[in-house]
């Protein structure tokens, strides 16, 4: 209901094109689902593995049509991302899905050593990241999960914001070499990004760039964000968006913009702030072009079971949140 | 089909004097390089000499070619000895090795893929190669390719818990275009296995986890060609060699010594190791 109403709101009072914001909201893992079948039918060499929980991260889709292609691995994601590693050293192009926690936690070893060190073509699709999972509560909600995974030399690291998102970035990543980690939602989220998206690794979309303060945002926390600039204009606040959904590598250049055209910078993410993007980010700019940084994020603490939109609420990350400390931070 | 001059031998004689010359390499090596793993090297030596010379195709001008079989060496810290090996197929001059463990040579302390082609996987951290072996057997399968693959495991390493769910998943996806080899030489760094964390019975529990077992003395060069052949033959289900080895094997003093599990020969010992390898 939260993720609805959210849509509603912007709707009504962003007075931005929202492309397709008449569209129902669609959570990034069943396009992710949809696309992989799609991608699946076009390419042979794609293959799909999964750790008993096909049917939530919807590889499900892929395996019904291509059962001999896709590789249930049971409850065990340490060999899930070994088999995965191995799969793509015999020339597939393997997608291996489980929620974030156990994807980036439980195999953390393996992703390190198989997949990064070796280098090889693996292509780890997580859902189930941050507190939207909801009610299952902190051990199912992966905070922690792009810090694991931006530390790791050779990887990739996006987070879509929005369905639209999910099925450029999947189709790209299935052409990009090396390794991706992709981090998709449980909830249903709102249309963000224009129809006709596209999207290169390593490439922010740039909404706008505001004079009073830039928000930085991924996920989930790009259309809050467009929300909470929407409503800081209102008053006379300008505020630019930018949807930052590789954290890495960054787009050094969009940060700069950033940096350039605001003395403030705010940064949004359904992650701790302890190593995703709002540190990604202040480590680029503080060392390039220092400016006034605040990070909107989990605060270096756990979730707890309770409905999305409440959670959302809870760790403050709401376009509230976002519009009051931008108003606090200016006024300093 | 690109077939290394080296592969396909059958004179059992002929496999150990490689087995003999690989000996040398790995202490020549580990003498140079004043650190390493001496122990588990010499253990694996037979096993995997057989492998590469009585078993696989490859071609070290290519060590890409996509119908090769492959080995995984899951015990990366016996890296010398897949260096030594690679060394006596062609894959580089025998004088290279000496470069072991030195900033930016292809022969790291333990096996790096990127930095040495005909590596097939970076191993060192315990009881991954399995699930990566599995892989890759299910990947040729996929494209109907007849390559096998090949993984040697220590009897150590098999306390991870990674290693038995690899072993599942090759009895359940029917895997049997692998063989793999445990090195069973009884020590790991903190003393005898039995005694650290115990793994007996190891056969039993293979076979429990649907796998096709074959024991076999680990420094009998015709038992380990004869179980590799028979491994060829299984249909249906993975095979294991459980290769029941003495680490350290070929140096009288390193022999059953755990103090060797990671320390490099001296000079003096080196040349004491040398003369009994000639001489042996």
């Amino acid at each position: 209901m939260g993720e609805r109403q959210s849509a509603e709101h912007r709707a009504e009072n962003t007075g931005q094109k929202t492309q397709g914001a008449e569209k129902k909201p669609k959570a990034t893992r069943d396009a992710y689902g949809d696309t992989l079948l799609e991608l699946g039918r076009k390419r042979p060499e794609i293959v799909a593995l999964d750790a008993d929980l096909s049917g939530s991260t919807k590889t499900s889709k892929f395996a019904k049509e291509f059962p001999d292609r896709f590789f249930n691995m049971g409850i065990a994601e340490q060999d899930m991302v070994g088999t995965a590693a191995g799969l793509a050293l015999a020339g597939k192009i393997p997608f291996a899905s489980t929620f974030a926690v156990f994807e980036t936690g439980r195999a953390w070893d393996q992703i390190r050593l198989t997949v990064c060190y070796s280098n090889t073509n693996v292509k780890l699709v997580a859902t189930h990241g941050g507190i939207t999972v909801g009610e299952d509560g902190a051990s199912h909600q992966a905070l922690e999960d792009v810090a694991l995974m931006r530390a790791l030399p050779n990887m990739t690291v996006i987070v879509p914001a929005d369905a639209t998102e999910t099925t450029a970035v999947i189709k790209a990543v299935a052409d990009f070499k090396g390794p991706v980690y992709v981090r998709l939602g449980r909830a249903k989220v709102p249309y963000i990004m224009p129809d006709d998206y596209s999207f290169t690794p390593g490439k922010a979309y740039i909404f706008s760039i505001g004079k009073d303060v830039n928000i930085i945002a991924n996920g989930i926390m790009v259309g809050i964000a467009r929300d909470a600039a929407a409503a800081l204009a209102h008053d006379g606040i300008d505020a630019g968006v930018i949807n930052m959904a590789t954290v890495k590598p960054l787009d050094e250049e969009a940060l700069f913009a950033a940096a350039k055209g605001s003395g403030l910078i705010v940064t949004a993410e359904e992650h701790s702030v302890i190593g995703g993007l709002g540190s990604a980010v202040t480590e680029y700019l503080s060392e390039n072009c220092p400016v006034t940084i605040k990070r909107i994020g989990i605060n270096d603490s756990f979730g707890c079971s309770g409905n999305a939109g409440e959670l959302m609420k809870f760790h403050g990350l709401t376009a509230d949140d976002i519009v009051s400390l931008v108003k606090k931070s200016l006024k300093k | 089909m690109t077939v290394t001059a080296k592969s396909k031998i059958t004179d059992i004689q002929e496999l150990n004097t490689i087995a003999k010359n690989v000996r040398l390499t790995i202490l020549h090596m580990l003498n140079q390089a004043g650190s390493g793993h001496t122990g588990g090297s010499l253990s694996a030596v037979d096993v995997a000499v057989a492998i590469y010379f009585s078993k696989m195709q490859y071609n070290p001008k290519d060590p890409l070619w996509k119908d090769r079989d492959r080995f995984i060496l899951s015990k990366g810290h016996a890296a010398p000895l897949l260096y030594s090996i690679m060394a006596e197929a062609g894959y580089f001059p025998k004088e290279e090795v000496a470069s072991l463990r030195t900033i930016e040579s292809p022969f790291q302390g333990h096996p790096c893929c990127k930095r040495l082609p005909g590596i097939e996987v970076s191993t060192g951290s315990l009881g991954q190669g399995l699930s990566v072996a599995n892989g890759i057997a299910l990947g040729l399968r996929l494209d109907n390719n007849p390559a096998r693959v090949y993984c040697i495991m220590g009897d150590g390493e098999i306390q991870e818990g990674q290693v038995w769910e690899a072993a599942m998943t090759a009895a359940h996806y029917k895997i049997d275009n692998l063989c793999a080899v445990v090195d069973n030489n009884g020590l790991q760094i903190d003393g005898p296995v039995e005694t650290v964390m115990g793994i007996a019975p190891i056969h039993d529990k293979w076979a429990a986890f649907g796998w096709h077992v074959i024991d076999v003395d680990g420094h009998d060069m015709e038992q380990i060609v004869n179980a590799l052949n028979e491994a060829d033959t299984i249909k249906g289900k993975p095979t294991i060699l459980i290769a029941n080895t003495t680490k350290g094997k070929g140096v009288s003093f390193f022999e059953g010594k755990v103090e060797y599990h990671g320390v490099a020969p001296s000079d003096d010992e080196y040349e004491r190791a040398l003369k009994e390898i000639n001489n042996g």
